[in-house]
This record gives C-alpha cells, sequence and structure tokens, in this order.
C-alpha cells in the first residue's frame, strides 16, 4: 500500500490536471464539510433543548382536579372535586411501580402584589408546598444550606427554600440569608436554602428563580387549606413508564372521589415522558434528515470522483497498456487505480472535515462568551465517532468510486491499449 | 523457444472480418536472431503480438518455451510476459513521468524486486546502454537514440528469453540504426533470443534469419549470412 512508486504515480497523474483534480476534490470536500457542519449544528439544537431539563426526572406525570362532566353515584355533573392527605398513603399502597410521588400546593397572593416581604424590601414569588420529594422529580442545584426535609414536613417547620432571584430581591448584596427571617403574607419563615433551577426549560405558572418552597404540610396548616392537596408529581420506577402510573392514579383517585370512571375530562395531567419522547422523536427525525442530506451530498462528491477517474484512467490507457506489456498484472492496474480514487476522496474529505469541525468549534467557542442560560442552541459539537464513521464512509465510497475505472482500465487488452493513441 | 503452428488470427470490424495470419508455422530456437519483413499490412506488427501474448491467436498452437500458451488469464499472461518477453517499440513506450532509471527499473517492480536492488540494477543496464550519466532525466529530455537504448535497457533487466522488437529503428536515423542492431547483435551473443520486425533491408541484412510474411502466410524463411558489425558499442566506456 504504502510503496513509494504507487505514491509517485497518483501523484503525477493528479498533478498533470491540478485544475480538474481540484474541482472534483472540491465536491468531497464540500459534501463532508455540509455533514458535519448539519450534524454539528442538530446536536447544537439538540443539546440546547435538552439540556434545559437534562435533571428532570422524565418519566414523570402530573395530575390536578377539574370539574366533572358526569353524574356519578347521585353527585352532579359540574362539581368541584379536590385531593385530600387521604390519598397519599393509598396511592403510595396501591401503585408498586412509584417511585416517587409529591403532593403540592401552590400558594396564591403574589398575583395581588408583593406576598413577601423582609424589612423595607418586598416581592411578588410564587409559595410552593413541598414535600422533599419534589428535589427529586424537579432538582435544583443548592446554592446555600438545604431543602426542604421530612422532619420539616412532620412538624410543620414555618421554613423556606428561595430561589436567586428571591434572595437578591430581599436581601443586600453579599448578605447571608441563611437563618435568616422572611415574612410570606403575613407569617414569618425562616430561610433554610438557596437554590438555583438547573431544568430551566421546564417551568410550571412561573419562574423557578422566583419561586419560594416552604413544607407542605406548614402550607396546609398556616393558610386554611384543610387537607386539600393542589395536585400530584410522581414519578415512575425507572424501568416502567410514566402512563402506567398515570392511568393506575386517575383510576384510584377517581374511584375515591366518587367521579364517574369515564370522566376523563375531571382529572387534568400532563406526562413529561411522552413530551420528552416527542421531542427526541423530532430531534432523531432531524437527525436522520441530516444524514439523508447528508450523504446525499457526500454521494454527489464520490460520483464526480468516479467519474474524474474515469477520464483519466482513458487518457492513460496507453500507459496502462504499456505497463501491462512489461509484466504489470491486472490486480496491480486495479489496486492503483483504487489507491488514486481513495487517496482523492480521503484527502479531499479530510479537509472537509477539519473544516467542518474548525467552524462548528468556532461557533461553539462564540457561544460560550456570549452564553446566555436559556439558549435554545447551545455547544453545537461533533462527536468523534461521527468523525469516524464519515472517514470511514470516505475511504469506502473512494473504494466505490474507484472500482468502475479500474475494472474499465483492466477490460482493454494490452494490444489495443498499446495501440490507443 | 518459439513454436507456432498453423496459427490464424483475424480481425473483425464492424461486419468485416479481416484474415491476417492464415496458418502461420514458425520454429525460432534459443538464441536466434531473426527479423520479419513483409508489406505494411501484412501482419508482422500482429505475428509478433501473438508471441508477445499481448495479443490471443483464433486457431492453431503457440508454445513459448515448451509451454502451450491457451485459455490463458490476463494475470497468468502478464508473468509470463514478465519471465520470458522483453518489448522494444518502435515509438520507445516510456513513461513519462519516470525518470530513465525508473522506467528501466520497472519490470522487477512488477516481480516484487525490492526498491533497492532493482535500482542498482537498473543502474547498472543503463551503465551497460552509456546512460548512466541520464539515470535522472525523464524520457522527454532524451534523444530518440537515447530513449531506444532506454528501452531496451528496459526490455532486458529481467533477463528475459526472448526480445522482440517491433521496428525498433523505424523512428531512427540511419546511423543511430546501425548502433542499435550492433547493441542488439552484442544482446544476442549473451544467448537471448532476438525477433525483429523491420521494413529496412539493411537491418534485416545484420540477422541470421529472414522471413517474409506475405499473403498472411510465410512466404520465404532463409538463413542469412551476417554482416560485420560495426564497433564495439556494447560494453562502450
Ligand atoms: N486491432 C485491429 N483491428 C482491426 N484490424 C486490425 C487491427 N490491427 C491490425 N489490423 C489490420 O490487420 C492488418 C495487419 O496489421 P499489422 O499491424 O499486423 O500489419 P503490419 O504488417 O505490422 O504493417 P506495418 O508494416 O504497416 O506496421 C492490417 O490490414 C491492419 O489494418
Ligand atoms: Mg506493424
Amino acid at each position: 500500500m504504502f510503496d513509494r512508486d504507487r505514491w509517485q504515480e497518483i501523484w503525477s497523474v493528479l498533478k498533470k490536471n491540478k485544475f480538474r483534480t481540484l474541482l472534483t476534490a472540491f465536491g468531497v470536500f464540500w459534501g463532508i464539510f455540509m455533514l458535519i457542519i448539519m450534524v454539528g449544528s442538530g446536536k447544537g439544537l439538540q443539546n440546547g433543548a435538552m439540556e434545559g431539563m437534562g435533571n428532570f426526572a422524565t418519566n414523570s406525570v402530573f395530575m390536578w382536579t377539574q370539574r366533572t362532566t358526569m353524574p356519578y353515584k347521585g353527585l352532579p355533573r359540574n362539581r368541584r372535586w379536590t385531593y385530600t392527605n387521604e390519598d397519599i398513603p393509598v396511592l403510595r399502597e396501591n401503585i408498586p411501580e412509584l417511585k416517587y410521588l409529591a403532593p403540592r400546593l401552590q400558594g396564591g397572593g403574589y398575583r395581588s402584589g408583593d406576598n413577601v416581604v423582609r424589612g423595607d424590601k418586598s416581592g411578588a414569588f410564587n409559595v410552593y408546598g413541598d414535600y422533599p420529594q419534589w428535589n427529586k422529580i424537579d432538582p435544583v442545584r443548592i446554592l446555600a444550606g438545604r431543602f426542604l426535609n421530612e422532619i420539616d414536613i412532620d412538624e410543620s417547620r414555618k421554613v423556606a427554600a428561595i430561589g436567586t432571584q428571591v434572595r437578591d430581591v430581599l436581601f443586600k448584596n453579599g448578605e447571608d440569608p441563611i437563618g435568616q427571617y422572611i415574612r410570606i403574607q403575613g407569617l414569618y419563615f425562616k430561610v433554610v436554602g438557596v437554590f438555583e433551577p438547573i431544568n430551566s426549560n421546564i417551568n410550571f405558572g412561573g419562574d423557578k428563580v422566583r419561586s419560594i418552597h416552604i413544607p407542605f404540610s406548614t402550607m396546609q396548616r398556616a393558610y386554611n387549606y384543610g387537607n386539600n392537596v393542589g395536585w400530584f408529581a410522581m414519578t415512575a420506577k425507572d424501568q416502567y413508564k410514566a402512563e402506567l402510573i398515570e392511568r393506575k392514579a386517575m383510576q384510584i383517585l377517581k374511584k375515591r372521589h366518587d367521579v364517574a370512571p369515564e370522566d376523563d375530562q375531571a382529572v387534568g395531567h400532563f406526562n413529561i415522558g411522552t413530551e420528552f419522547d416527542k421531542m427526541k422523536g423530532l430531534f432523531n427525525g432531524i437527525k436522520g434528515l441530516i444524514w439523508i442530506v447528508g450523504i446525499g451530498t457526500l454521494l454527489a462528491g464520490v460520483i464526480g470522483i468516479s467519474n474524474i477517474m474515469l477520464i483519466i484512467v482513458k487518457e492513460r490507457t496507453k500507459e496502462i497498456g504499456i505497463q501491462r506489456a512489461i509484466g504489470a498484472p491486472p490486480k496491480t492496474v486495479i489496486t492503483q487505480i483504487i489507491s488514486e480514487s481513495v487517496f482523492l476522496t480521503t484527502l479531499a474529505g479530510y479537509f472537509g472535515l477539519v473544516a467542518g469541525v474548525f467552524i462548528i468549534e468556532m461557533l461553539a467557542t462564540g457561544m460560550q462568551q456570549s452564553s446566555g442560560s436559556d439558549n435554545m442552541f447551545r455547544n453545537p459539537e461533533v462527536d468523534f465517532t461521527v468523525a469516524i464513521s464519515a472517514l470511514g464512509v470516505l475511504i469506502i465510497s473512494g473504494i466505490l468510486a474507484g472500482i468502475l475505472p479500474a475494472r474499465r482500465a483492466v477490460k482493454v487488452k494490452p494490444i489495443d491499449a498499446l495501440r490507443y493513441e | 523457444m518459439i513454436d507456432l503452428s498453423n496459427i490464424h488470427k483475424s480481425y473483425i470490424t464492424g461486419t468485416n472480418r479481416l484474415h491476417v495470419l492464415k496458418g502461420i508455422d514458425l520454429h525460432v530456437k534459443k538464441g536466434e536472431l531473426v527479423s520479419i519483413m513483409g508489406s505494411s499490412g501484412s501482419g508482422k506488427s500482429t505475428l509478433l503480438n501473438i508471441i508477445g501474448i499481448l495479443d490471443i491467436h483464433d486457431e492453431g498452437d503457440y508454445r513459448l518455451n515448451g509451454q502451450l500458451i491457451h485459455n490463458i488469464n490476463e494475470t497468468k499472461a502478464a508473468a509470463l510476459r514478465n519471465k520470458f518477453i522483453g518489448f522494444v517499440f518502435q515509438s520507445f513506450n516510456l513513461i513519462s513521468f519516470k525518470t530513465a532509471l525508473e522506467n528501466v527499473a520497472l519490470p522487477l517492480y512488477y516481480q516484487g524486486v525490492s526498491r533497492k536492488k532493482r535500482n542498482r540494477m537498473a543502474a547498472e543496464y543503463l551503465d551497460k546502454m552509456g546512460l548512466l550519466d541520464w539515470s535522472d532525466h525523464m524520457p522527454n529530455e532524451l534523444s530518440g537514440g537515447q530513449k531506444q537504448r532506454l528501452a531496451i535497457a528496459r526490455a532486458m533487466i529481467h533477463q528475459p528469453k526472448v526480445i522482440l522488437a517491433d521496428e525498433p529503428t523505424g523512428a531512427l536515423d540511419s546511423q543511430t540504426s546501425y548502433e542499435m542492431m550492433d547493441l542488439l547483435q552484442a544482446i544476442n551473443r549473451e544467448g537471448i533470443t532476438i525477433i525483429i520486425v523491420t521494413h529496412e533491408r539493411d537491418i534485416a541484412e545484420r540477422t541470421n534469419r529472414i522471413i517474409r510474411l506475405r499473403d498472411g502466410n510465410i512466404g520465404d524463411d532463409h538463413q542469412n549470412g551476417i554482416k560485420k558489425e560495426t564497433t564495439g558499442v556494447f560494453n562502450r566506456p
């Protein structure tokens, strides 16, 4: 393969037609360049979308109540109903596939002006009553202190974990919020933790940086929710689909609250898993499209190479005839021509690859410098396997491009080749 | 060395069929120096190409060094050519992008001889042809005579049993032609069989045996009292 005579021959042939060689090589260069750019950008788009929900427990379901639409067991339609604390153990016991269950309440008040006050500072924030499990379903990054824990729930402590923007509004720059008190709708809560969101692309009702989490039990008692549960968030164990727990939970809850089993309107629900799958499907579709278009472009380039190899072989008919007359076996001639084709394809493709990766890297660094946290296009990248498989595709296409011209070269009788003018 | 019996060859162009060789019987022994003459289009080149396994006869038996040439594939033919035959062409047929040395070394390359060894041998043969100083020159930098000497070196390097030369002097002036014949005669004296196709009577006169083709048959085949050599060009300093 790597013998000097062969390379010398490849080189002299390609050199003889510099311009034509260059043009042909450009086809392959462009093909692989476009492929890399598209794959990299597709990946960037996907990263942007996926990173905003990267840590979210994706096989999660949310469930709230809506008015009934059917009469049932003597109860009228259009009835309001709510989940209650008693539902919690029943769900836990009857759905073994459940990994996390987080009953939630959302406090009111923030719509009607500033609901949270500290000294002379105040702001309007979302207040949630939560179980510690919530932080497993939609994890946050704790910057100081801690999130809520079981003891907070058991003792209905008046403690709060606050988002970064809450901290920025209520506290002076550099002031340590941990252990300080804030007043939420008239009641004092001790700040036990400050967090920043990780999954910034998934929000419920409000920006997470402007959220305050207090213990679920505290919220029920302090703000007169009785034993009402606003909604349930639940996650299935890893090996189960979210639809399964979704279906089971709906069945149990309807039964417990005398809602007609076929009344689908009465339970509002949202399945992150399905949304996530749709998104994944979309990106896989984009990826597939990119490869189809990319390979198509590349193929056009390869056909160009095959074409030029045919012309080269035709021009060299006599010279190949001489070589065969003095003893070059067909195998040598064939490998020679295929090597030329592979050389041309791979060299051009390699430059395309390098140029493509270079552009993608430039984009990536440019993006890092101007980073906003919720970019829809993030970290475009070309992974090593893509580059390697692209090179593999190139070498194979080079061989394919060379086969036809090589066969053409040995098909003529040596004497006819020698006579060729 | 070369045994032809009842060799036929026709060319088919479109609907026409041109019967060029009509049953040639020819035996050339090892070490002979033979010339083939005949009018243009009489089939001299066709015959030589069949002997050189560059082309295939339609009918009859051809034995090269005792081996029947029949139904052989191109790989085998290439190997046989490489082993037994050296070619010298009227138009030299040198490879334009290779240096003189590389051109001469080429047959050895196809035999898989190492680069070092084949370059050493090529230099030796170039030296015999008085072309050592031109080793690194490209063929287009050489004169016609030099080119043909280069071609002879290439035809010799793999030590073939037979050298086939199709009008080797056709493109050379008479002085150079004689030098070429001196060379071929010298090579022949080393025991190598040589067949030369030529139009020129004085070239044929310098071979031991003259064969005339006429109408696709051998019209005349006679031994020839060889003329003297001019000078010892071969092995000159
Ligand atoms: N490949 C071919 N296809 C068709 N006809 C051919 C082919 N090669 C040779 N011929 C014909 O066969 C005949 C013999 O050709 P050949 O080349 O053997 O003649 P030649 O004796 O060498 O002539 P010259 O002295 O002019 O070289 C000619 O009439 C020629 O036109
Ligand atoms: Mg001829």
